[in-house]
């Protein structure tokens, strides 16, 4: 038995629903009752039910792509902020294309205090701090653009169901968007107005992600913003 | 009862005019701060109350983390214009008490054990200081709380119950906490039906005490739903206002 309907804004604590149902993420089960642990947007879907959190931290996961900042540099490689409460480290070897050696190479003239980088999580396991690499096509030092914070929880929104919503802004802005799973944006656009544009309907989504219709209201802003300033 | 100030009065009415099983009026805004994680504020009568949460975050100083689970730190702190004599700023002994039962109340709620060797910051701050300052605190903490999207089992809702002029009364305002003869405050979490916090100050006989634990429960539930209204509230405002602006564009 379901107690809201899909996509309702649920509490902490409220029941969601009861019988032989599989609690998703951000719910709890308690004997056959399923409650929500977030503030969020409650989902039933078949047999799982789960709450898409309104707010929340990152957390890293293996296999994200995150936007970090470095914090300080090691004999062995660096200390990475990636927007989270646990810190990451980049290891030198999985950082430069060629053997680390430790009396030769000098780790600062490669990334430095405060220069920021785009990196995939390795491993984490919540005993260890995560590991990154920028090792891989695309991944690597962050030369140009523009960056915006928002709610790790609002980046899905800001992608879109099968990427929709980025590749209109890509397409429409005519930026180069990164977007990094904890919640930081590289935007690098032809010119600053256009950069300017993207930012806004970032902004937008943010503030109305939990409304429906979404992609097709953005659409409309960024045209209409363009036929205002070009 | 000569020399003292009558709190209840011939019609079975309370100083400030209410019934004795009836909540001061309450008025709950969530989001209140940007640069926090999660705020919330609240107007209980003359008490106001803003909280801050912040976090999970990396915890300073770094021995203090624990292996298996969060650290909850809170901090209750009135300030120096919240009281009609300058309270000075320091934390004083009932501050740090005030902030060790809040955390005590909220720490079954929150599901710490998702964010290992990490820390959750609670700041509330009275503003205005009126009686019931603690229920009210732990109320406004969980709504900050809840705010943050730190996962939680159940919203903690507190409010006090007591006895002044031999009559049970509901949410005791800082006059009938102080000539009153008991006050019992209590935080709960109205889903699950378990009580975080319980307290007394004064004397009640064991019927009384049951009766007054009842009111205060009745009092929590009653607050639980302005509780969750305000959390949906800040939502809904934003949905509305897009409908309503889909609205106006299909129009012409």
């Amino acid at each position: 038995m379901f107690y809201f309907e899909n996509r309702q804004i649920v509490t902490p604590g409220e029941l969601l629903a009861e019988g032989d149902y599989i609690a998703g993420s951000n719910t709890y089960k308690e004997g056959l009752k399923i409650y929500a642990s977030r503030l969020g947007l409650v989902e039933y879907q078949g047999k799982t039910v789960q709450v898409i959190a309104l707010n929340s931290v990152y957390i890293p996961s293996p296999g994200d792509q995150v936007i970090g900042k470095i914090e300080d540099v090691n004999v062995y490689g660096w200390a990475v902020d990636i927007n989270s409460p646990y810190k990451a480290v980049l290891k030198a070897s999985d950082a430069l294309n060629k053997p680390f050696k430790q009396q030769k190479d000098n780790l600062a003239s490669f990334l430095d205090i405060g220069d920021l980088i785009f990196a995939k999580v390795m491993a984490f396991d919540r005993t260890i701090d995560p590991l990154l690499t920028i090792r891989e096509p695309g991944l690597g030092k962050i030369t140009q653009g523009q960056i915006v914070k928002v709610s790790p929880a609002k980046i899905p929104r800001i992608i879109g169901r099968k990427a929709s919503m980025i590749n209109l802004l890509k397409k429409e802005t005519e930026c180069k968007i990164t977007v990094g799973q904890n919640g930081i944006i590289l935007i690098s656009g032809p010119s600053p107005e256009r950069e300017r544009l993207a930012i806004l309907a970032i902004e937008k989504i943010v503030q109305e992600a939990h409304t429906s219709g979404l992609t097709d209201r953005i659409a409309e802003m960024i045209r209409r913003e363009k036929g205002e300033k070009i | 009862m000569s020399g003292r100030i009558r709190l209840i009065d011939e019609n079975g009415l309370r100083v400030d005019g209410r019934k004795p099983n009836e909540l001061r009026p309450i008025k709950m805004e969530v989001g209140v701060l940007s640069n926090a994680d999660g705020s919330a504020y609240i107007e209980q009568g003359k008490s106001k109350i803003l909280a801050a949460v912040y976090g999970p975050r990396e915890l300073h100083p770094r021995h203090l983390a624990l292996p298996d689970r969060a650290l909850l730190r809170c901090r209750y702190h009135m300030a120096p214009f919240s009281v009609e004599e300058r309270k000075s700023p320091a934390p004083t002994r009932r501050e740090i008490e005030l902030s060790k039962v809040i955390r005590e109340a909220l720490e079954p709620a929150v599901f710490l054990e998702k964010f290992p060797r990490t820390s959750i910051d609670v700041f509330i701050e009275v503003l205005q200081a009126d009686g019931g300052t603690r229920c009210a605190g732990t109320t406004v903490a969980a709504l900050a709380l809840a705010d943050a999207g730190i996962p939680m089992r159940d919203l903690v809702v507190a409010c006090a119950a007591g006895k002044v002029d031999g009559v049970l009364v509901l949410d005791l305002n800082d006059l009938e906490d102080k000539e009153g003869e008991a006050d019992l405050p209590v935080a709960y979490m109205p889903n699950l039906g378990l009580i975080s916090l319980l307290q007394m100050d004064g004397t009640l006989t064991v019927d009384e005490f049951k009766q007054a634990l009842n009111l205060a429960i009745d009092g929590c539930k009653q607050m639980y739903k302005m509780q969750k209204e305000s959390l949906k509230a800040r939502y809904v405002a934003i949905k509305e206002e897009v409908e309503e602006e889909i609205d106006s564009c299909l129009q012409p």
